[in-house]
C-alpha cells in the first residue's frame, strides 16, 4: 500500500508542477501568478503525509477513529463539490450518504453480496441515483431556482428519509441495520485498524484527485462562473441548471461511496445518517475548513472531527458549547475557513488557462 | 428581413406600465440606438428583447424566429448577447479566464470535463483581449481593473460568442471623455458581422456611432429612423433633445 501511496503522492506533485507551467503564458503578469501559486499543493502534500504516517504513531483504537475521519472527510469532499464549486446549498448531503450506507448494509444483510468491488460501486450509484432524482426536481426546472428553493428541499429530503428510516421495519426502525458483515476481497475481510485505514485513504486520494481534475478544467471554470453569476452565464448560452444538476449528482456519487464506506466500517447503520444532523455536521466541515478548495474539506473534517473527539474526553459536559463558540468564531472572522490563513484568493480560485502544451497542439 | 424585430410589446409591473406597445425593428449590420428620457422604458424593452423580462404581450422575433418565450440561454445560443447595464464580469476570476469562460459557452460538456478546447482557444482569448486593449492585465483579477476596462472586458465577453446581435446598456456609463472616445473606437470594427441595439444617455456618442435611433417616451415609440430624421423631428426636439 506505501508504495501505490507515494505513486500519487508523485501524481500531486507532478500536478502541481503542470499548473504552474500553465500559468506562465506570454504577459510579465503570470510571472507574479505563478510565483504566487504555491501554496495550494504544499498544504496537500503536507495532509497526505500527515494521513499516511497518521496509523504509525496513533494507538490502535485512534487508528479506527482516524478511519472514520478519513471517511468523513470523502463526505465532506462531496459537500465541497456541491457548495464550494457550484454554489448549491445543500441541506441535505447525508441524505446521499445515508441511503447508500442503508443500501450495501441491505445487500450484506438480504443478499450475502460484500465483496468491495460490488459494494462500493453500488453505494456510489446509490447516491448518485438519489442525487439525480432529487437534484433533477430541484435544479432542472425551465426557470433557476433559488438557494432557498434549493437548500430547504434538501433538508426536507434529508428529514424525510430520517423519519421514514426510523418507521419502517424493514430498514430496523429505530435501531437501524445492525451487525453488518465486514467487507470481503476475495477470501480477505476487512475489519478495523490499518488495512482499513489505508483502503480508505487510498480511496480518499483517487477521489480527491478526480475532484481536482474536474474543479480545474474548462468544467470548473464553467463552475466558477456558475457560483458567482449563473444569471450572466446563462446569457452566454451556458445551460446553467444542468451544469448544477452534473455537479449536483456527482457530488451525491461521492457521497455514496463515502456513506458505504461509513457502514462497513461501523458495521452498522441506523436512521441518524440519513438525517439532518448529520446534513448539517458535513456543512460545518467545509465552512470551518475553506470552502472551494478540496483540501480545505478535508482539513476541516479533521479538525473538526479532533477537536470534537478531544474535547468530549476532557470536558465532558459542555464540549459541544466549546465546539459551537469555537465554530461561531471560526465563520465570523475566516468566513472563507481557516484555510484561508495560508491561501489567497486568488489562488483559491485559480487559473484555467491553456497550458503550453495545449497551446501547441492548438498552433496550426 | 430584419434581424430583429419587437411589436406590440407591453410589460406591467403591478400598477406601473413601464412599456405599452413599443416596437423595435433592426436590420443587418446595423448600429441603432435605443433613447429617452428616464423612466421611458428603455432598459425595460432591452430586458424584453434579451430575455430577462417576459413581455405581458407583444411578439419578439429574432432571425425569423419567434423568440419570446426563449430563455436566455436559448437566445444566446441563437446568436444573441447582452452586456448588463451593471457590469458583471466575474470579478475574482481572471481576465484570460473571463473571455476564456464567454468562449467556451457552447463547447460540449465532453469538451469541458477534459478541456479539449481550452488549447484551441487560447488565440482568440489573446485576440480579444488585445483587441480591447486589455493585454497587458491578461493575467491580474478583474476586480483589479478599472470601471472603464471592467466595461471594455464585458463588452469582450459579449462579443465572444460571435453574436449576430450585441444588446448594449449603457456601455459609457461612468466612463470619462477619453474612454467613451475609446469605446465608440473598439465597437466600430464589430459593425462587419454584428448588429447593435444601445441604450445610452450620451447623445453625442450615440450621434457618433448609430446608423437609426429609436425614440421612446412612456413606454410608447416616439419616432424612430436615421440619426438625421431624429434630429429634425419636433416632437422628439421638444420632449428630448432640448431637455437633454
Amino acid at each position: 500500500m506505501p508504495k501505490s501511496m507515494s505513486v500519487v503522492k508523485q501524481a500531486i506533485v507532478a500536478d502541481a508542477g503542470d499548473e504552474v507551467d500553465g500559468a506562465m503564458a506570454e504577459s510579465a503578469a503570470a510571472g507574479q501568478v505563478a510565483a504566487g501559486r504555491k501554496v495550494l499543493p504544499i498544504v496537500e502534500v503536507v495532509v497526505l503525509v500527515a494521513a499516511l504516517v497518521a496509523p504509525l504513531v496513533l494507538q490502535d483504537y485512534l487508528t479506527v477513529f482516524a478511519t472514520r475521519v478519513i471517511i468523513l472527510a470523502l463526505f465532506a469532499l462531496s459537500f465541497d463539490l456541491v457548495w464550494g464549486y457550484a454554489g448549491i446549498m445543500s441541506f441535505g448531503q447525508a441524505l446521499f450518504f445515508g441511503s447508500a450506507g442503508y443500501g450495501v448494509a441491505l445487500l450484506a444483510r438480504d443478499l450475502d453480496i460484500t465483496n468491495i468491488f460490488l459494494v462500493l460501486p453500488a453505494g456510489t450509484i446509490i447516491g448518485l441515483a438519489f442525487a439525480l432524482l432529487l437534484g433533477g426536481f430541484l435544479l432542472l426546472g425551465r426557470h433557476p431556482s433559488s438557494v432557498i428553493f434549493v437548500s430547504l428541499g434538501t433538508l426536507t429530503g434529508s428529514y424525510a428519509a430520517d423519519r421514514l428510516a426510523r418507521g419502517w421495519y424493514y430498514l430496523g426502525g429505530q435501531n437501524g441495520i445492525p451487525s453488518i458483515a465486514p467487507m470481503t476481497l476475495g477470501g480477505y475481510e476487512f475489519s478495523e485498524g490499518p488495512p482499513f485505514y489505508y483502503l480508505v485513504l487510498g480511496i480518499l486520494v483517487v477521489v480527491y484527485l478526480l475532484c481536482r481534475f474536474l474543479v480545474r478544467s474548462q468544467f470548473g471554470l464553467a463552475l466558477a462562473g456558475l457560483r458567482e453569476n449563473e444569471q450572466r452565464i446563462a446569457f452566454f448560452g451556458y445551460k446553467a441548471q444542468h451544469l448544477k444538476a452534473i455537479i449536483f449528482a456527482i457530488g451525491g456519487a461521492v457521497a455514496g461511496l463515502a456513506g458505504s464506506l461509513y457502514a462497513f466500517h461501523e458495521g452498522f447503520v441506523w436512521p441518524n445518517m440519513v438525517g439532518v444532523v448529520v446534513s448539517t455536521q458535513v456543512v460545518l466541515y467545509v465552512l470551518f475548513g475553506g470552502s472551494g478548495t478540496l483540501i480545505g474539506a478535508v482539513i476541516g473534517a479533521i479538525i473538526v472531527e479532533g477537536v470534537s473527539f478531544w474535547l468530549s474526553d476532557n470536558y465532558r459536559d459542555i464540549w459541544p458549547i466549546i465546539l459551537g463558540v469555537l465554530l461561531l468564531l471560526v465563520i465570523l472572522f475566516r468566513p472563507l475557513g481557516l484555510i484561508s490563513f495560508v491561501l489567497g484568493e486568488r489562488e483559491r480560485v485559480g487559473s484555467f488557462g491553456a497550458s503550453r502544451k495545449e497551446k501547441r497542439n492548438a498552433a496550426p | 428581413m430584419p434581424l430583429l424585430e419587437a411589436v406590440g410589446v407591453r410589460k406591467v409591473f403591478g400598477k406601473l406600465t413601464a412599456l405599452d406597445g413599443a416596437a423595435l425593428t433592426v436590420g443587418e449590420n446595423e448600429f441603432h440606438g435605443l433613447i429617452g428620457p428616464n423612466g421611458s422604458g428603455k432598459s425595460t424593452l432591452m430586458k424584453c428583447i434579451a430575455g430577462a423580462e417576459v413581455p405581458t404581450q407583444g411578439k419578439v422575433s429574432f432571425i425569423n424566429t419567434d423568440i419570446t418565450a426563449f430563455t436566455p440561454t436559448e437566445r444566446a445560443r441563437a446568436g444573441m448577447s447582452l452586456k448588463f447595464q451593471i457590469t458583471s464580469v466575474l470579478p475574482t476570476l481572471t481576465l484570460y479566464d473571463n473571455i476564456l469562460l464567454a468562449l467556451q459557452a457552447q463547447s460540449s460538456l465532453f469538451d469541458l470535463v477534459f478541456s479539449r478546447t481550452r488549447g484551441a482557444l487560447h488565440d482568440q482569448v489573446m485576440t480579444m483581449l488585445t483587441q480591447f486593449r486589455l493585454v497587458d492585465r491578461a493575467f491580474d483579477a478583474a476586480a483589479a481593473l478599472s470601471h472603464g476596462q471592467q466595461q471594455w472586458l464585458e463588452i469582450a465577453m459579449a462579443l465572444a460568442g460571435k453574436p449576430k446581435l450585441l444588446l448594449l446598456d449603457e456601455p459609457t456609463g461612468g466612463m470619462s471623455l477619453e474612454e467613451r472616445r475609446v469605446t465608440g473606437e473598439l465597437l466600430q470594427p464589430i459593425k462587419q458581422h454584428c448588429s447593435l441595439v444601445i441604450v445610452e444617455h450620451d447623445l453625442d456618442f450615440i450621434r457618433d456611432i448609430c446608423d437609426r435611433l429609436t425614440v421612446l417616451d412612456q413606454g410608447k415609440v416616439l419616432a424612430s429612423g436615421t440619426v438625421s430624421e431624429i434630429q429634425a423631428n419636433k416632437a422628439v426636439q421638444e420632449i428630448y433633445l432640448r431637455r437633454a
